[in-house]
Formats: structure tokens, sequence, C-alpha cells
């Protein structure tokens, strides 16, 4: 981006810099009126310039978390620290943060210029400077010849690259964003998607980013923190969320799982004549339902197989039905006692309705919750 | 097929592919405003003719809109002179009183407690079911007191006429503040810095302007049109003051009757004009040209003759 001319003692906006805080949750507790427990003692750290997702189905209080956060709702108990210092009695205006919202959130009388300013004016930053910044900002979301305009002359993706520069143009301690995405067509979701992690890394602003979308919090996350009932149920790595899933529910929300029921013993899992290890040896001894990914089951054609037959770790089955999704393909299969799974597999395999094949399992570790 | 068949084919497809009925034809909604407006007309059109006629020598005069265009409204038909400017007063005051108490309640209720959104449009609906002889009784004695703190000018009527422009006002402001996601708006500037002050005067009055202006202009009619509660309160107003003077001159209070209808009237024309504001006016037009875009990783550099290539990059 090409700045316009030096200003006084102001930083550029496209400067390279770690201005994150250390962002954290002590035993958040929100009940609302009538005893809705929205929150149930939620404990998070957030490092300076992490990006956090916290990822959920709705209800599970994601979003209540943000705006406790963000001093837009009040805590029930429970502190909220940024830099060590307890925010929990600030009101929203004096925390520093800045939230871009679900629904566009420009104001509809302001042109995009005035919108991005605004944050500037309630800081009675002078005007020449704040015209300054504001255009930069516009211009780092790559909206610089859109400042005369106003919301209604722009497309819900411009709208909320609007809301970005608004947000960070006055450098925020933190950035929280609540489904930002959830309003735009696929295409424009992705493109945004990957300029909001461009944009925080550039920045290297602490970043809590509330999402019910899998995909977006998997890639954009630095760690994503799944949620559950006013919970979080496991927070890591995105790959560790997905391949290590420390809980059923995590299980089945992140990706996909097919439930095979099973015994354990000895810290491994038994289904049918498959033994798989568990991401939790310590389980103990049982019947359990274990959550096997569609990705680690091979599928090949009975008759590409050396036996053809069952034998260690190979399943037969009978496919029930096939989806093409581009550059892979799902088949629903029944096996013989049965059991409905999901394989995922290589496009350039297309089994066929009634067909038989065999099923390979991977061995990678599977989550296990007891059967009930 | 003959083209009736044709047409009648169209017809029905015009049906199932909208799903809507296309409504009632052309001729109809004439016949429809001909016979509302007649219901309009004819009332004014007998005053107006009232006025013009010339006595008992017969035929038609223009001597009294002369007299009263040219400043004939003197000595006998002073109080209408009074009247007007009181209920002008009282018009100023009342918009006053409803803008500054309603507004800021009506978007704190939205905003902070919107469970009391059904109390609230309750007490502001409440008034249009009350007949005016009720609410006068039952403003006497409130009056009293009034009287002793604010003293008895005719302004204080303004109290009362707050109260019966209250349904009125509140449908105007409300139909507008649900237009608005006023909730996000206050949400986004308060996460910006904005104290409630801020948010009120700077972000959520210039959403609902329209609104306001509706409510103003209504509130204006309902006052300039009162009259139990003043005659009852025995106050002055404009329409206190013509019915005093029909009984001397019926044809002067006519033709003042006439002209606030035709002020009533402008006024309401003004809500659907003013009210839209450039906002709306640059809603109707067709959006300006991007100007030249610059080199950014998601607008590629594109000449200043082809701005479409870059909306069409960040859409």
């Amino acid at each position: 981006m090409t700045l316009s001319p030096p200003r006084p003692a102001t930083p550029a906006l496209d400067e390279p810099r770690s201005t994150g805080s250390r962002v954290e949750l002590r035993g958040i507790v929100k009940e609302f009126t009538g005893g809705a427990r929205a929150l149930d003692g939620i404990d998070l750290v957030i490092e300076p310039g992490e990006l956090v997702a916290l990822l959920g189905p709705s209800g599970c209080g994601k979003t209540t978390a943000l705006r406790v956060l963000a001093g837009l709702e009040s805590a029930t108990d429970g502190t909220v620290l940024i830099d060590g210092s307890d925010v929990s009695g600030l009101p929203a205006r004096s925390r520093d943060i800045g939230m871009v919202f679900q629904s566009y959130s420009l104001f509809p009388h302001m042109t995009a210029l005035a919108n991005v300013e605004f944050g500037l004016r309630m800081r009675r930053v002078p005007a020449d400077e704040r015209r300054l910044r504001a255009g930069d900002a516009l211009e780092m979301v790559g909206l610089g010849g859109f400042g005369g305009r106003y919301a209604h002359e722009l497309s819900g993706g411009q709208q909320q690259r609007v809301a970005l520069a608004r947000a960070l143009v006055t450098e925020p301690r933190v950035l929280l964003l609540d489904e930002p995405l959830s309003a735009l067509d696929a295409r424009v979701r992705v493109q945004l998607r990957d300029e909001i992690r461009r944009i925080q890394q550039e920045f290297g602003i602490t970043t809590v980013f509330v999402t019910h979308d899998q995909e977006e919090a998997l890639a954009a996350a630095d760690r994503v923190a799944v949620m559950r009932s006013g919970q979080i149920e496991q927070i890591g790595a995105p790959d560790e969320i997905y391949s290590r899933a420390a809980t059923p529910f995590v299980a089945e929300f992140v990706g996909s799982s097919n439930r095979m029921r099973g015994s354990v013993s000895g810290g491994t899992v038994q289904l049918g004549t498959v033994r798989l290890p568990l991401i939790d040896a310590t389980q103990p001894d049982g019947e359990v339902v274990a959550f096997v990914r569609p990705e680690d089951i091979r599928l090949s054609r009975a008759s590409d197989c050396a036996s053809g037959t069952a034998s260690a770790g190979v399943v037969p089955a009978e496919v029930v039905s096939t989806s093409f999704l581009g550059s892979y393909r799902r088949t629903t299969v029944a096996l013989e006692d049965g059991t409905v799974l999901t394989v995922q597999h290589p496009a350039n395999l297309v089994p066929v309705a009634d067909e038989r094949v065999v099923l390979e399992f991977d061995g990678a570790p599977v989550a296990v919750s007891r059967w009930e | 097929m003959s083209a009736r068949d044709t047409a009648g084919t169209e017809a029905v497809s015009r049906r199932d592919v909208s799903g809507v009925h296309p409504g009632p034809s052309t001729a109809t909604r004439w016949v429809i405003v001909a016979v509302i407006g007649l219901l309009f007309l004819v009332p004014i059109a007998s005053m107006l003719e009232f006025t013009l006629r010339g006595g008992l020598a017969g035929g038609y005069t223009l001597d009294r809109w002369a007299a009263v265009f040219g400043g004939g409204l003197t000595g006998e038909y002073k109080p209408i002179v009074t009247g007007l400017t009181n209920s002008l007063l009282l018009a100023v005051v009342t918009v006053a009183v409803m803008l500054v108490l309603l507004v800021p309640t009506m978007v704190l209720v939205r905003i902070r407690f919107p469970k009391l959104q059904r109390v609230l449009e309750f007490v502001c609906l409440l008034p249009i079911t009350i007949p005016a002889i009720v609410l006068v009784v039952g403003l006497a004695p409130v009056y009293s007191v009034v009287a002793r703190m604010f003293g008895s000018g005719v302004w204080t009527l303004a109290f009362a006429y707050g109260v019966i422009v209250l349904p009125y006002a509140y449908r105007s402001i409300q139909a507008n503040l649900q237009a608005v996601d006023v909730v996000t708006l206050s949400e986004a500037a308060r996460s910006l810095g904005a104290g409630w002050a801020t948010i009120l005067f700077r972000i959520v009055v210039p959403n609902i302007r329209r609104g306001l202006l509706a409510a103003a202009f209504i509130a204006v009619a309902v006052v300039l049109g009162e009259y139990t509660i003043a005659a009852l309160l025995n106050r002055v107003n404009l329409q206190t003051a013509l019915v005093v003077v029909s009984k001397a001159d019926p044809y002067i209070a006519v033709i003042i009757a006439l002209l606030a209808l035709v002020f009533a009237f402008v006024l309401l024309v003004a809500i659907g004009r003013i009210g839209g504001g450039p906002g709306s006016r640059r809603r109707r037009t067709a959006p300006p040209a991007a100007p030249a875009a610059p080199t950014t990783p998601l607008a590629p550099a594109t000449g200043a003759a082809e701005p479409t290539t870059q909306e069409a990059a960040l859409r």
C-alpha cells in the first residue's frame, strides 16, 4: 500500500507491529433474567497477537462471551483482564476494543470515510489527521476510492471491510469479530476471511473471532475454543481440535464423524474386527461409542482387494449412496451388522449403489464416549 | 388461439409466477380515489362556496377573502389573531415537549429495556382511547397544580397537548425506529468510544429523522385542530377563537377554518417530501462511479476507466 505524505507522531496503519494485548477471562458467568445461564464459568487466556476462534452451535454462549469481553454485557460473576488490568467494571466505550458485528453496522447516514473517522472523532483526533488515518485504513482494506459512498451504495463484503477499517483505525488493544462473515456469500466469505487473517497478523492485534462455521475457525485461528452450553469443551490448535477431539461433542461438531459401537480394553477400542487406539488412553474398559472420521477409513472395490473378504482390519460393506463433492467423494456404506458409515475417498473412485466394497481403517486415534 | 385467450392465459400466468394477485385494475383504483376524494372535497367545497356567498343580495363575492388578507382581522376578529398566535406557540411547545420526553424514552426502551416496549406502547396509545371530556375531568385538578408551579399562561396547555399527541407521535417514531437496527448501531458506536448523548444525537436521531418530522408535523396539525381541552380549561386557541368569532361573523370563521385545513394539508404533504432528506434522494439516484482503484492485494491496479473491475473484485 502506498502511504500518504508523512504525518505527525501517529504510526502508519500499514507498518508491521506487535500491539497485541493479553486477554484473560476468569470464571466468567452470565445469567440472564429468568435464570438462563449463558456462560458457566469460562476461563480463557489469549496471548498477545493471537487469534482465537470461539466455535460452537447456536446458543452455546460464544457471542455472549464476546459481548462480555467488549463490555456490551456485564458478567454476573468473574473477571475480564486486559494486559493484567481488570476492565470488568469499565463501560464498552472505555475498553479500547474494536468490534465488527454480524449485521452490517455502518452508520447509514454517514459516508464510508465518516464511518471510519467516527472512532477517531470520539478520541478528539484533529480533523486533518483523522481524515488521513481513515483514508489509510480504507486503503488497507482495499476500499481507498470508496470513502464518499454511503452504506447502501456498498455491497455486503465492502460494508464489512469498512466496518473492519473502522474497528482498526483507532488501533484498539483487542479486535472482536462477531460472525463477521456469516451474511456474505461463499466466495466473498473466503476472500474476506483470508484478508482478516492477513491484517490481523500484520498488526499483531489480539483477536477473538466468533463463528459457528468450523471451516472458518480452523482456517483462520491460531487456536480454536469449542464451546457448548456456556462452557469451553476444548481449546487447542486447529489440527489438534480436529484430530484429537477431547470429547465426543467436539468430535461430532468439528468435522463429521461416524458413530460406531465398540468396547474399550487396555487403552484401545475394538470395533468389530478392527482395533483402534484411543485419543484418551486412560478411558476405563467397557462398552463405548467411538467417533471415526470419514477420511480415516479407506474404501476399495471388493474386486480390487486381495482376499475380497473380511480379515483383520478389513471390513466388507455394501454401498448405499455416493455424492460427488468436487475434489473428493463421500460414500455411505452399510456394514453387515447394519451399521451405516460415511467414507471420504478420491473422486476418481466411483462406487455404485449395492456394490460390494471393503473398508480399511487408517488406525488414527479415536474419541469415545460411554455407551448409554 | 384468439387474442382474448392469449390475454387470459397471460393474466393467469402472472398470478401463478408471482404468487401474488396483481391487485385492482387502474379503473377500480380511480373509482376508489374519486369516491374518497369526494368525501373530502364536498364539505370543503361547500365551505368555500359558503364563504363566497353575497348574502341577501345574492351572487358571489371575494370581499371577505380580500378583507382577511388585507389585514382585516381587527376589532371583533381580533380573537382569531390571538387564538392563532396561541395555537402556534402551543404547537411549538408541544413539539418540544414531545421530542424531549418521548424520543429519548423510546430510544432507551428500544436499546436497553426492550421488555418495556409493550408497556410504553400501551401508555402512549392510551390517550386515543380516552374521550377528551374524560381527559379534561382528570386534567382540571392537575392544572390547578400546574398553574401554581408555572402560572396560568396559555403555553401550559402544551402539557395536556403533549399527552394527546402521544399516540400519533409514538406511531410515527416507532415505525422509523423499527426500520433501523438501532441496537447494533448503538453498540457499534459504544465500542468506538461514544457515550449515550453522542449515540442519541449523532447516530439515532439522524436515522429516525423522517419519523421525527412526521411526529412533529402531526403534532402541529393536532394542536391546531384541538378545541375541547382548550374550551373546557378556559384557554384561548385558534379553535375556541373561531367559535367565538363565528357567532358574530360565520363567514370569516369558515375562511380561517379553511386556511387552517390547507395549512394542515401542506404539513402532511411536507412529511412525505422533506422527511426523505438527502439520504433518500441519494438512494433514488445511481451510485457515483468508483474512482480509480489503488493497488491492493484485493484490488489489482485498474485504470480509472475500469472502476467496475475493482467493484466486482470487492463484492
